[in-house]
């Protein structure tokens, strides 16, 4: 799947709503807004959709609850500049400013990760653990489940969230540390398809 | 994980309520009256009744709802379509009461804004210090002639979801192939801008697998609608649009002015008239029939309201949220319902303190799903204007008019996660 740069995606949806909107709204715009909203107030504009206390009840939006700081905040600032791929979050991003996106970040550090119920082929679960512990433990420790390693959570995340992470890691429309692209790459030559989906499964067992 | 549970086992055993945070003290013990009453437990109801409680425990919150469980307006057209069951979309209000929320089935006849009391069909009274209203939309029924609110019996909007929903569905069901259906949607402005379209979208990838034959015709007093280039490409891929065989006929600037109801026939404003198997009317709408009834509406018929805080511009300590409230710049939808309940709840709980309401900062994602495999969304962040005058987007926009098809398969399943965690926000659990 490809994704626009920002500036490409910013004139493509400045062209829409100009279109659409009258010279009214947009002076508008330039009036003062307020700022300095507490940090539950923030939160609360993205429990809707990742859950309370950041907890997703899925299929596909990923929980947040007790990821770190910095991996929160790395992620957000990847959806406003658009060096990572997403459907709303590139769009959502930009909405908030830099303090807004630290206390988002402290906010979802402090909450407990809690795994999701969901579904796993047993017969791929062992191959995945194996890989998993080959290609992936060695910066997502524990399976995947330590915050403190900034890379997010792998074990007990919803399986089509990791899913498209992969696909888009695969296609390079998201872009990983030197590191894991190579780890990616050993991991495709070697098992190709069937190893990614051991490892979803492996990671949704938990 | 285990600190929590020992934690919440040790507060339970000196039997203070656990039902939101541990320093919770009853109002009473202290002597301050801090009570709510919630009018309304559809979306934006539900939330501020929850959120009011999780700013402060020790605020008495009541919720009035008529109906012993809320059926969603969001998602509902997939029980057109037959992707969904109706009873997956249906919540009842356990949750509310579990965490220590008062919940009453009754009718709200009225609110004496003097007293501070909100009255009941059943003849019962309920103080508060501050009032929420949520009553959603009612219908102008006086604006389409021929059909009324008993029309609408057999003629449905399914602009509330609940029996609507599946009458509409069951004739849907029963229409033989090669037949007609109309959809017709109201002017603005109106609950779910997207929602007609995304209707049209539902039925069609019913009647392309089920009833090829038939067509869809949306009579729109409107010259376009929300979402538009989207909805337009996706019939266009999925439906035939633009071709001799589109299941779709959009007529534009051209909306029922009358109904037929014994004949099944629509009359539009340019006079022509069309024969459907199925017909969808969607009347003009205004707030919810409390709104004027409290005398909280303006001469629209919609809610005015302080934008940080939604508190009535016509009387104080009533605050109005969701589709019946004016609130500029942020589209009627259960998303922004659910948003402005967290403002209003924060701003509530902060009044009832003694303390000015922060900063609100507010949210909206619109869903539709065209397809199986195909979802489309408009998303923005909004802050106040500092003089109050508008809810101003900062951020956000449409899927991009060349997103891949993957990227849509993602919404459709984005749209379905945003569903349950809105619907745990709102009504717990």
């Amino acid at each position: 799947m490809k994704e626009f740069p920002r500036g490409a995606m910013l004139t493509g949806i400045a062209a829409l709503v100009l279109s659409l909107s009258s010279v009214a709204e947009a002076a508008d715009e330039k009036k003062a807004l307020l700022t300095g909203a507490s940090t539950e107030m923030i939160v609360n504009t993205c429990v809707a959709c990742h859950g309370q206390k950041g907890i997703s009840k899925g299929p596909s939006i990923p929980s947040l609850g007790g990821m770190s700081e910095a991996y929160i905040v790395e992620m957000m600032e990847g959806y406003a500049s658009g060096e990572i791929p997403s459907t709303i979050m590139g769009r959502l991003a930009q909405g908030y400013n830099e303090e807004e996106i630290e206390q988002m970040g402290k906010y979802f550090a402090a909450q407990e990760y809690v795994f999701a119920k969901q579904e796993s082929n047993a017969a791929q679960v062992a191959k995945g653990e194996k890989l998993h512990d080959k290609f992936c433990e060695k910066c997502h420790s524990e399976s995947g489940t330590v915050a403190d390693d900034d890379s997010g959570f792998l074990s007990g995340q919803w399986k089509p969230y990791l899913a498209a992470q992969i696909m888009d890691y695969r296609s390079k429309d998201r872009m990983a540390t030197k590191k894991m692209m190579k780890k990616v790459k050993a991991l495709n030559e070697k098992h190709g398809d069937a190893g990614f989906e051991a490892l979803l499964e492996y990671y949704s067992s938990k | 994980m285990s600190t929590n549970q020992s934690r919440r086992k040790f507060v339970q055993g000196l039997g203070v309520a656990t039902a939101g945070g541990l320093l919770g003290m009853p109002g009473l013990v202290l002597g301050a009256s801090k009570k709510v009453v919630v009018i309304g437990g559809g979306t934006a109801g539900a939330t501020a009744a929850r959120y009011v409680r999780m700013a402060d425990p020790s605020i008495d919150v009541t919720i009035i709802e008529a109906n012993k469980d809320y059926v969603t307006c969001y998602l509902s057209n997939e029980v057109l379509s037959g992707v969904r069951n109706i009873d997956s979309l249906t919540h009842g209000f356990t949750g509310l009461k579990k965490e220590g929320i008062n919940v009453v089935h009754d009718n709200v006849t009225g609110i004496d804004a003097n007293a501070k009391k909100v009255k009941t069909k059943s003849g019962k009274s309920y103080s508060y210090d501050r009032c929420i209203v949520a009553p959603g939309i009612d219908f102008k029924w006086d604006t389409i002639e021929g059909y009324d609110e008993a029309t609408s019996k057999s003629i449905p909007h399914a602009w509330k979801a609940g029996a609507q929903t599946t009458t509409l569905r069951k004739q849907l069901a029963s229409m033989k192939d090669g037949g007609t259906v109309i959809v017709a949607p109201p002017p603005n402005p109106f609950r779910c801008p997207p929602g007609p379209p995304e209707r049209v979208s539902q039925i069609a990838l019913y009647l392309k697998s089920e009833k090829p034959k038939s067509k869809i015709i949306l009579l729109d007093p409107k010259p376009k609608f929300s979402k538009f280039g989207l909805f337009i490409q996706g019939w266009e891929k999925y439906y035939g649009f633009g071709t001799d065989n589109s299941m779709i006929d959009f007529v534009k600037e051209d909306g029922v002015v009358k109904v037929d109801a014994k004949g099944m026939t629509v009359t539009t404003q340019s006079g022509n008239t069309v024969k459907g198997d199925v017909i969808n009317v969607i009347p003009a709408q205004k707030a919810g029939m409390v709104g004027a009834a409290a005398g909280l509406t303006d001469d629209k018929g919609w809610c005015p309201v302080d934008l940080g805080t939604f508190e009535s511009t016509i009387h104080k300590n009533i605050h109005i949220i969701g589709d019946a409230s004016v609130a500029t710049g942020m589209p009627k939808s259960g998303y922004a319902a659910n948003s402005q309940a967290k403002v209003c709840a924060a701003a509530v709980a902060a009044m009832l303190n003694g303390q000015e309401p922060g900063t609100p900062s507010y949210v909206n994602t619109c869903y539709s799903i065209i397809a199986k495999d195909w979802g489309i969304s408009v998303a923005a962040v909004y802050r106040l204007a500092e003089d109050g005058s508008k809810i101003t987007k900062v951020a956000g926009g449409l899927t991009p008019k060349d997103a891949s098809e993957e990227y849509h398969r993602r919404e459709v399943l984005n749209a379905y996660s945003w569903y349950n965690n809105i619907v745990a926000d709102a009504f717990g659990g």
